[in-house]
């Protein structure tokens, strides 16, 4: 590795004074000072998105809400991570995400073990406000291993990073646009039919819900294992 | 069940009791078993409160100027609707209890099928015998179950699948206490 000299920035999150290195996140710099910031689609070793929208924060100067995840700290920022105007469009989204498919929880495979049932959780929904949208989505099971049940998606495309960057496969895709979306394997085909798939099952542990899951298990029995994604990231950085 | 015995003679300090009601619409009664779930402590709440309507209460109609109802069971067919309506008018708290009234949960999961492809499986396609779809005495089934706070306002939301026995007692403790918040506790 080429040593680089990295510049150290100082902003404020919620009024409490942090330093950052240059190429940071909002967000990185947030976890390291234990200042929460709620999120779906991130997962440290995968590359970031900006797909859920629930790290929105605000940032004095700004009138737009910036993506935490995405947004890199700058010297004198000042940060609000936590304010009413953000629960109330986190609850929002959140809301949202449960509204649009099917999420049932008391007969889902990972019910105690989900990342969108325990940020409900988390955030105090007692309930969603909008109308359940019931979509008719179909379950893939023609996997010998796995199953992707698209009622659970939250599209936070977790499966299509880690596929491409950690495996280098590129198995999973996104379809199709809104309540169309979709995420696939190879070009639309059954899972079990791609010719991409190599059966790591990545996707499946670092997938935030229920939506993929191993075979075989039944309600509340699977939990994602997801240690392995900090070392195959540290792994491929050393052979850069 | 327990008619206010003896009203006049009791001590002035007694606290007056709470009419509570359950009702149990589309839901399998879980929850109203966790309700029993919370055993002797049940001895405690019956000094406080009156079960003046639930499933084994042997009324012909919900009464009137009722406190607090726990709703099991989301809003399945027209009956239910009437039912909620009709509880929601003389209730002062209504309480959404578990996920079928909170979110739909189970019962909703045949929402994208639609009610008549469902009826058609349950009652054509899977029997033998005479089969036909029954249409009289049993109410009819809405298009879509819907969960409780989708037909009328709801003051409280307890979610679970059951909620357990202590989320339930703690809720009801804290309603006697004239605390009225929403409970910290997850879906399924």
């Amino acid at each position: 590795m080429t040593k680089s000299t990295v510049r150290v920035k100082t902003l404020t999150i919620d009024g409490r004074e942090v330093g950052a290195r240059e190429d940071q996140t909002i967000l990185d710099v947030a976890r390291e000072n234990d200042i929460f910031i709620p999120t779906l689609c991130d997962l440290p070793g995968l590359s970031t998105v900006g797909a859920c929208r629930l790290c929105l924060i605000e940032l004095k100067g700004s009138p737009r809400l910036l993506p935490a995840c995405v947004t890199r700290v700058a010297e004198g920022m000042e940060v609000i991570a936590n304010s009413e105007r953000l629960d109330r469009y986190r609850h929002g989204i959140l809301e949202l995400l449960f509204a649009e498919r099917n999420h049932v929880c008391s007969v889902c495979v990972v019910n105690g073990h989900c990342d969108l049932q325990s940020l409900a959780l988390k955030l105090g929904m007692t309930h969603v406000h909008f109308p359940y949208q019931y979509p008719s989505l179909p379950v893939d099971a023609s996997h010998e291993r796995f199953v992707v049940d698209h009622n659970r998606c939250i599209l936070c495309t977790r499966c299509v990073r880690v596929c491409d960057e950690i495996e280098g496969a590129h198995t999973w895709d996104v379809m199709a646009r809104g309540v169309e979306c979709r995420v696939i394997t190879d070009l639309a085909q059954p899972w079990g039919k791609s010719e991409s798939c190599t059966g790591c099952g990545k996707c499946v542990q670092v997938c935030p819900t229920g939506a993929l899951s191993e075979k075989g298990k039944s309600v509340a029995e699977m939990s994602k294992r997801r240690q392995f994604l900090p070392y195959l990231t540290l792994m491929r950085e050393g052979r850069k | 069940m327990s008619a206010p015995v003896g009203q006049a003679s009791l001590p002035a300090e007694q606290p007056k009791k709470i009419r509570l009601a359950t009702v149990w619409l589309d839901g399998c009664s879980g929850c109203h078993m966790s309700l029993l779930d919370t055993d002797e402590r049940l001895i405690e709440l019956a000094k406080r409160v009156t079960v003046v309507w639930g499933p084994l209460v042997d009324l012909k109609e919900f009464p009137a100027e009722v406190d607090v109802t726990l709703v099991e069971g989301a809003i399945s067919s027209e009956e239910d609707l009437h039912r909620i309506k009709m509880v929601r008018a003389r209730t002062k708290l209504l309480v959404s209890l578990g996920d079928c009234a909170v979110t739909g949960n189970v019962p909703a999961m045949r929402n994208k099928f639609g009610a008549s492809a469902v009826l058609r499986r349950a009652y054509l396609e899977n029997v033998t015998l005479d089969p036909q779809i029954p249409r009289e005495i049993v109410p009819t089934l809405l298009p879509a179950v819907r969960p409780v706070h989708e037909a009328v306002p709801v003051d409280l939301f307890i979610p679970g699948c059951p909620p357990s026995a202590d989320l339930i007692f703690s809720v009801l403790s804290d309603l006697l206490e004239g605390k009225v918040s929403n409970p910290a506790a997850k879906f399924g």
